[in-house]
This record gives C-alpha cells, sequence and structure tokens, in this order.
C-alpha cells in the first residue's frame, strides 16, 4: 500500500449535512432502517446525557463526562459492531456502552462511585470505562491480537479523544496493532478540547487522522455530527479490519458542547459564539431533518422513540436513587484470586472496627 | 529433567532452569504466549527464550516493537481474551515505560471488575546489580511493584526456584512480577526439578543457626550464605531465611526464625530508604519485639542511583558489611 492511500481526504466526509440534505450520491447512504435504528439511539443517548448530567446536580453522581453533541459518534461506534466484536470505551462513551447493550445503571456505577466498573467486561464484550488516557489502546490491541490467535472472527472498537493521540500508548498501539495486523479500529473523537486544552495546543499535524501514515494505518476522517457518514466510514472501517487489511484509523470532527465533567467552568477557555455555532450542527437535529423529509420519521414514530428515552431515563433516575451501601469486606476480595495473609489481617481488623461500631 | 544415564542430575544454570519452565508450560497449555523484545530468535539478551520460537512457532514465542508500555498494555488485551502472556522487560530500569500498564491495569483489573477479568500474566524482569553493567541495567526496583496492591512479587535465589517459581507465576490467576536476578542467571546447581518447591508466599530457612537470623532475598540470599560460612569458622552460628516471596510475605516462617535467635539482620542490595529491607525490618520489630535482643539491623544499598561500574562494590552489601551489622547485636560477651 502506498502512502498515498493511507493518507485521509482533505475534507471529513459527510453524507448528510447540518439542514438535512444528502451531499452525496443517494445509494452512500447506510438503508433508511439502519438510519432510523440509530435516529432511536441518538434520542435515547441524548436523553441518557441530560438525564445524567440533572443526576449529577441532585448529588446522585459523582461526576459526569457529558457526551452531548457527540452523539452519533457515540451511537454509530457501537452500531457498527456485530454481537462477537469488543467496545474498549472512555469514561465519556457511557451512551456507547448503552448502545451495546449494558444498562445504563451498571454503567454509571462507576461514576456514581459505587464501585470502579459495574458491568461484566467479559460477557458483554465492552472493556470497563478507561480513565486514564489512551492506556486501553494497548488492551484492544491485545484482545485482538488473540483473536488472531485463536481464530475468532472479532474487530475492536477502541475509542479515545483528541488529547488521547498525543499520549505514547495511543501512538505505540497504532505501532502495534499496524506490526500485528490486529483487527482493531482505532476512533478518534476530536471534540476540539481536551479538558480546556484547544486542539491547536494538542497537534499541528494536517488532521489526527494524518497520525496513521507513519505506522502505515489508513486513516480517515468523518463528520461527526452526521451518523450516517459515522455509519458508512466506521462500517467500511470495521469490515476491512474484519477481512484482514489490518487496523484502521478513523477520526470523527464534532464538539462537547457541555464542559468537560460538572468540575469544569468552560467559560474559562471558550465563548459562547463558538458553542453556539456547533449547535446548529446538532446531530440529533440533522438526523431528524433528513429522515423527516424523507418521510421515515412520522410523528409516531417520534412519539415512540421519546417514550423509550423517557422509559430509559426513568429507571436511570430509578437506579440511581438506590442507596447502596457496597459491602466494607469487598474492599480485600477482589485484590487477589484468593487474599494474601496480611489482606485477610485486614480484613479482621475492620471487621472488628465495624463491629464495636455497631455495638455503640 | 535433567538426568544422566547414571541416574544422576546434571548441573544446570537458574538461566536454563527458567527457560525449562517457560518451555514446559507452554507444551502444557496452548494459551501461554512468551514475547518481548529479543525474546524470538536470539532467544534473549540472557538466552532465557532460547529456542522457543522454534519450538513452538512465532506465534507463541515472539518479537515486539521495542516498547515497553506497548508489551504489557498488549499482554493486558491477551489476557482479557483467554491467553496467558509472560513477558520479558529485557532489564530493570527498561520496565520503567511500562509502569502505568503495570500499577493502573495489571495490577487493578481484578479489583476494578469484582473479580470478572483475572489477569494471568507473568512480567519477567532481569534485576539488581552485581554484574558490572552500565546504568539503567542493575536497579533493584522491588520496592515500586511490591508497593502495587494486586500484585505477586517473587524473587529466586535458587536454581530449583528459578523454575518452580516461574512455573508457579504462570500458573497464577493473578499478575506475578518475577525478579530474576541477573547475577546467578549462570550459577548452577545439581537439581531436580521435578522436586516440588515451596509455593508462592512461603519463605525457607536456607541454613540452620541458632546465634542470629540473617533475611535475605534474590542477589543476597547467595551472599547472606556466605557470610554465615564466614561466621561459622569464628564461631557464631548464622541461620539464613530465602524470603522467596516478597508478595506474599511469609511473616510467619520469617518471625518463627527470628524468634528462634532472637537477632536479626535483613540484607538487600537495593537502597535502603523507605525500602522492603525496610518493611521486613518493621514487620519483624512489631511481631517479635519481646524476642529481640538487640534492633533489627538492615543492611542494604546507600540511597543512590545505581553506581557505574567501577564502584558498585562500594555500594552492594558485603560479607564484611553484613558481619559488622551481625556484631553490633549486642552480644552479651562483647
Amino acid at each position: 500500500m502506498s502512502h498515498a492511500d493511507l493518507l485521509p481526504a482533505d475534507v471529513p466526509v459527510q453524507l448528510i449535512d447540518p439542514d438535512g440534505r444528502v451531499t452525496a450520491s443517494a445509494d452512500a447512504l447506510p438503508s433508511p432502517e439502519a438510519l432510523l435504528r440509530a435516529h432511536e439511539a441518538l434520542v435515547i443517548g441524548r436523553r441518557i446525557n441530560d438525564q445524567a448530567y440533572a443526576l449529577v446536580r441532585q448529588g446522585r453522581l459523582a461526576v459526569y463526562p457529558s457526551s452531548h453533541g457527540q452523539e452519533a459518534c457515540e451511537v454509530a461506534a457501537t452500531l457498527v459492531l456485530e454481537q462477537q466484536d469488543w467496545l474498549f470505551p472512555t469514561y465519556r462513551d457511557t451512551v456507547s456502552i448503552v448502545s451495546r447493550g449494558v444498562d445504563p445503571v451498571e454503567v454509571l456505577v462507576l461514576l456514581k462511585g459505587d464501585w470502579h466498573s459495574g458491568y461484566d467486561p467479559v460477557a458483554t464484550k465492552v472493556a470497563p470505562q478507561a480513565t486514564p488516557l489512551a492506556t486501553q489502546l494497548l488492551h484492544a490491541v491485545g484482545v485482538a491480537h488473540a483473536a488472531t490467535l485463536r481464530g475468532e472472527d472479532t474487530v475492536v472498537m477502541a475509542m479515545c479523544g483528541d488529547g488521547a493521540t498525543s499520549e505514547g500508548d495511543f501512538h505505540e498501539a497504532l505501532n502495534f496493532a499496524a506490526v500485528f495486523k490486529a483487527p482493531v479500529v482505532f476512533f478518534v473523537q476530536n471534540n476540539e478540547f481536551a479538558i480546556s486544552v484547544p486542539l491547536a495546543r494538542q497537534s499541528v499535524a494536517p488532521s489526527l487522522a494524518h497520525k496513521g501514515v507513519g505506522y502505515g494505518v489508513r486513516g480517515q476522517r468523518v463528520d461527526g455530527n452526521d451518523v450516517a457518514a459515522l455509519l458508512s466510514v466506521l462500517g467500511a472501517a470495521v469490515e476491512a479490519a474484519r477481512s484482514g487489511e489490518g487496523p484502521q484509523l478513523v477520526e470523527a470532527h464534532t464538539y462537547r458542547m457541555q464542559a468537560h465533567t460538572n468540575a469544569d467552568d468552560a467559560t474559562r477557555y471558550r465563548t459562547d459564539d463558538d458553542v453556539e455555532a456547533w449547535r446548529s450542527r446538532d446531530p440529533l437535529l440533522r438526523s431528524a431533518a433528513y429522515l423527516t423529509a424523507q418521510g421515515l420519521l412520522t410523528d409516531d414514530r417520534v412519539a415512540e422513540m421519546d417514550e423509550k428515552a423517557e422509559q430509559v431515563a426513568a429507571a436511570m433516575r430509578a437506579g440511581l436513587m438506590a442507596d447502596v451501601q457496597p459491602d466494607p469486606q469487598e474492599l480485600f476480595q477482589h485484590v487477589y484470586a484468593e487474599p494474601t495473609p496480611q489482606l485477610r489481617e485486614q480484613a479482621a481488623f475492620l471487621a472488628e472496627e465495624l463491629s464495636r461500631e455497631d455495638a455503640v | 529433567m535433567a538426568e544422566n544415564p547414571a541416574g544422576q542430575h546434571e548441573k544446570i544454570t537458574m538461566a536454563q532452569a527458567l527457560n525449562r519452565a517457560l518451555r514446559d508450560a507452554m507444551t502444557e497449555d496452548d494459551s501461554v504466549l512468551m514475547f518481548g523484545e529479543d525474546v524470538g530468535p536470539l532467544g534473549g539478551v540472557f538466552r532465557i527464550t532460547d529456542g522457543l520460537t522454534a519450538e513452538f512457532g512465532e506465534n507463541r514465542c515472539f518479537d515486539t516493537p521495542l516498547a515497553e508500555s506497548g508489551i504489557v498494555g498488549m499482554a493486558v488485551g491477551l489476557a482479557m481474551n483467554g491467553m496467558r502472556p509472560v513477558v520479558e522487560m529485557q532489564f530493570d530500569a527498561f520496565a520503567y515505560p511500562a509502569f502505568e500498564q503495570v500499577v493502573s491495569h495489571v495490577a487493578k483489573l481484578r479489583n476494578r471488575t469484582k473479580g470478572k477479568l483475572a489477569m494471568p500474566i507473568t512480567i519477567r524482569i532481569p534485576y539488581a546489580g552485581g554484574i558490572g553493567g552500565v546504568e539503567h541495567h542493575c536497579d533493584s526496583s522491588e520496592a515500586y511493584y511490591v508497593h502495587t496492591p494486586g500484585l505477586t512479587v517473587l524473587a529466586p535465589a535458587t536454581v530449583a526456584d528459578g523454575y518452580a517459581m516461574l512455573r508457579a507465576a504462570i500458573a497464577s490467576p493473578d499478575p506475578v512480577v518475577v525478579l530474576e536476578p541477573k547475577k546467578l542467571y549462570f550459577s548452577k546447581d545439581e537439581v531436580d526439578l521435578e522436586v516440588p518447591q515451596p509455593g508462592i508466599g512461603r519463605a525457607v530457612v536456607r541454613r540452620e543457626g541458632t546465634d542470629a537470623t540473617l533475611i535475605a532475598y534474590g542477589t543476597s540470599v547467595p551472599l547472606a550464605l556466605e557470610a554465615a560460612d564466614v561466621a561459622a569458622a569464628e564461631g557464631r552460628s548464622l541461620q539464613v531465611v530465602d524470603v522467596r516471596s516478597l508478595v506474599p510475605f511469609d511473616d510467619e516462617t520469617v518471625c518463627a526464625a527470628v524468634r528462634s535467635t532472637g537477632r536479626a539482620v535483613v540484607v538487600a542490595e537495593s537502597a535502603g530508604f523507605a525500602s522492603v529491607a525496610s518493611e521486613i525490618t518493621a514487620r519483624v520489630t512489631e511481631r517479635c519485639f519481646h524476642h529481640l535482643a538487640a534492633p533489627v539491623r538492615r543492611v542494604t544499598g546507600f540511597d543512590i542511583p545505581y553506581p557505574p561500574p567501577k564502584l558498585e562494590r562500594y555500594h552492594l552489601p558485603s560479607v564484611d558489611r553484613i558481619l559488622d551489622a551481625v556484631d553490633s547485636l549486642q552480644w552479651d560477651d562483647a
């Protein structure tokens, strides 16, 4: 493969513009069923983001890194996967994990503070959400390489943000995946900011997708607020990886509409005008405009989707209102398969201390 | 089994014993993979992986790009998907780029997922000095790993333990850091590798003695035995305990030994401040205080970056320093 084949196009792939008009040939679009399914996931994803944000304000979640505005990336990353594939999400990718079928309450255990991961990564084929940056990309390569060695037909979707592309592990992961021809799709959600640091202070490369060429990995750019383009580009990348073409790198251009988390003050590093400019490119509005114009999204269907989203939100509220008191003895139970003598002593010490508290 | 026609066991080196452990583990279990830098056709810079690629193929023993974080990070994913990776870090100080992967993921994933994700990963690290190596080739980095909950940390000192402990590490459902004493790679012993050795978490008394207990691990064990030999010639009977397993730590064996003599010296070549030797000293003091005739002493390296080859002999524990420490243990006849 020549280096020219590895380079992304100058302009991100877009199939539907912000007004809902088709900008490519119509047969490049995913099927109406696929787009309706994606739109429903977008509606639910937005509701999850906004509900979680409210739950932070009510003190039910310790923190929530919202993907409001990035939902198209979130749902497309999951919808292009098959049952046997793996998803490697970050802390911001709650909506992706829910789209994979994991109960939002289990996903939010981490952010609620009950434990570090609330779902079974093996059963769900969703890795624990990564909070350090880019470290999970190497795990994704390992899972993919194991799949190759075991003759499994598995692709791994490895997600990260723009800031993570500066980390050493991002580069080691791309290089390892390329050398071992691992079936991994590296999916960068470039939302313009790493907490407060803008992309221009992160990288001066022509695009983040260009970083693939140094490793012999094909890079592509896609409009991150166009769910049709995302399904198409990510779907093709997954198929390429599945058919033995090795790792793929996809950069989505999108925007984080809310602050990094509730602990962040976004007004210190960006203006309202910037945010407003992106509001008109909202992925839900775009998808709805297109589907409505095509006669695919009727009022009944909208009501049905809203109802589903409301049910998800209600279940989230109920699940997160429950005050779960984690068992303090669990502190010692999962450090090793069998606790060391030292941990047994400490468990006994804590049990004794708690029994004295109870006696008071 | 290294056995000659007469039925006697041949002398083999620790390097050969480690190689045999890898070969036997890979033969018994298809999911065991060995990878790292130069471990393929070259057989590792210390030849610990000699012949494994030829025997098991390059899917089972392979060279990776030169990136330690990548090696350990990929091992995490392989373990997530059913493999038992064994990685070589080549030299102690070369393992530091992988530290985040070791500390944040290898050590924690079982805990983070309430036991749903096991990390049966073995991280082999040739450690410590005494070989005249240049900078970054002689660190004793055990304290970093020992301080990380979730890791098991082993330090074999004998040929038999080289085999047994590496086998135990690979069989463990948890991540194990095996600190292989470079200085002892080519020490020979006549051993039957099939004789079971005490498992992970067990210390052993290597030499009986009644006057004082020397507590050592890894490269310091032969040194402690040598010191006990010299002391015996001078009429003092020193007991030598080989800790073997730094995590889990065998308080029972170590403390029983110290109580039997009432005096103890801990020997390790790493910098002494906030070290494994410090931890052992504190544990022994807490548990054996009323049996002690004198404060527990430490003989360690200085609190300096590992020195250049021409100066390492001033830094490393020596027989004389060990015997001086023993002499300071408030003897009645002194």
